[in-house]
């Protein structure tokens, strides 16, 4: 073996041991890290658009059909929308502080952060699936048992048009079922993170998995913000 | 990434969990306000503000520590803009039968 030889490996060894978690192909962890992290944020940026045309297609039949997106509206439970809001805003703080605790290395911290996240977000799909319920209870879903007899807000005496209001609770439940459609994944990812962070696989060295689960969590959360005032708050005054 | 681990970025994020449920509690607070048209951009206002709260504070936008995610956020927007504006334009000034 050669001197130069000799030194490189000396030099690597001493650099530290050979971290287990760094891909070949990058030159370092911080490299690793950004790419993963310019990946995950051009994901979001799709998402921005798939989501996006759904919001373009709710505008558009909202300024055609105000009146009877209003009543459809206020069929929905304000208070039910709102705890759900604040459920999903709880969660994404457990979540800032999963990730937290997996970069400072605090493996109990980051396990019941994750699991207190799991727990907020399975109270959300709970609560969505009673108000679903009840959609269907009173006919409200879309389809050919759909019935909807409510007046327009500030009109006492004439009905919203049922095909307008159906287009609002098309729009509504697949909006809302996208939705409902992302947190299903995103617990099934939080569910394999806690299984990694209990077995002590994220340090503050190589944690990126975590961070980039709360990216995505975090994503939901935003597009459920817009979707709470939109769908639930359209024409509330009495 | 970077600078995370002092724990005043753990007052930050708890900060900002308390903006979220006010803005919250405000939302549904003005939507029983009779605000004519100012309604919908009244919400609409209070909903982008928590939205911009949750990226730059929860998900590091602010603190990102490579230039390109603030672009890649950017370019979102940005095409979102067109999406929602450029149909806007089209739909608000049809005559509707």
């Amino acid at each position: 073996m050669s001197d130069s030889q000799s030194a490189a490996i000396q030099g690597e060894a001493h650099g530290g041991s050979h971290n287990p978690a760094l891909l070949h192909h990058f030159a370092e962890p911080q490299q690793q890290r950004d790419a993963s992290s310019l990946g995950m944020w051009w994901f979001l940026a799709t998402e921005v658009m798939f989501f996006g045309g759904l919001f373009c297609a709710y505008l558009i039949y909202r300024l055609k059909f105000f009146g009877d997106f209003g009543a459809a509206s206020k069929t929905l439970d304000v208070s039910l929308g709102a705890t759900n809001t604040a459920v999903l805003i709880c969660s994404s703080l457990t979540v800032v502080l999963a990730v937290w605790a997996a970069q400072t290395g605090r493996r109990m911290m980051l396990v019941g952060n994750l699991a207190l996240t799991l727990v907020l977000g399975l109270a959300f799909l709970g609560i969505k699936s009673v108000e679903y319920r009840e959609k269907f209870e009173k006919h409200h879903v879309p389809g050919t048992s759909f019935q909807f007899q409510e007046k327009i807000p500030g009109h006492p005496d004439q009905y919203a048009d049922p095909r307008h209001a159906q287009i609002f609770f098309a729009l509504y439940f697949v909006m809302t079922g996208l939705h409902a459609l992302h947190m299903i994944i995103g617990v099934g990812i939080f569910v394999w993170l806690l299984t990694m962070a209990w077995k002590g696989r994220f340090t503050p060295e190589y944690n990126t998995p975590v961070e980039m689960g709360g990216l995505y969590w975090h994503f939901v959360d935003v597009i459920w913000i817009y979707l709470f005032p939109l769908l639930y708050l359209i024409d509330r005054h009495p | 990434m970077s600078a995370h681990s002092t724990s005043s970025s753990l007052k930050t994020y708890v900060a900002i969990w308390i903006a979220l449920l006010v803005g919250t509690a405000l939302t549904v607070y003005a939507s029983r306000l009779d605000l004519g048209r100012f309604n919908a951009a009244v919400a609409l206002t209070i909903a982008t503000i928590k939205a911009t709260l949750v990226a730059l504070f929860f998900m590091h936008v602010k603190g990102a520590s490579e230039k390109l995610t603030k672009l890649v956020v950017l370019a979102a927007l940005f095409f979102l803009l067109l999406l929602l504006g450029l149909s806007m334009a089209d739909y608000a000034t049809r005559a509707w039968s």
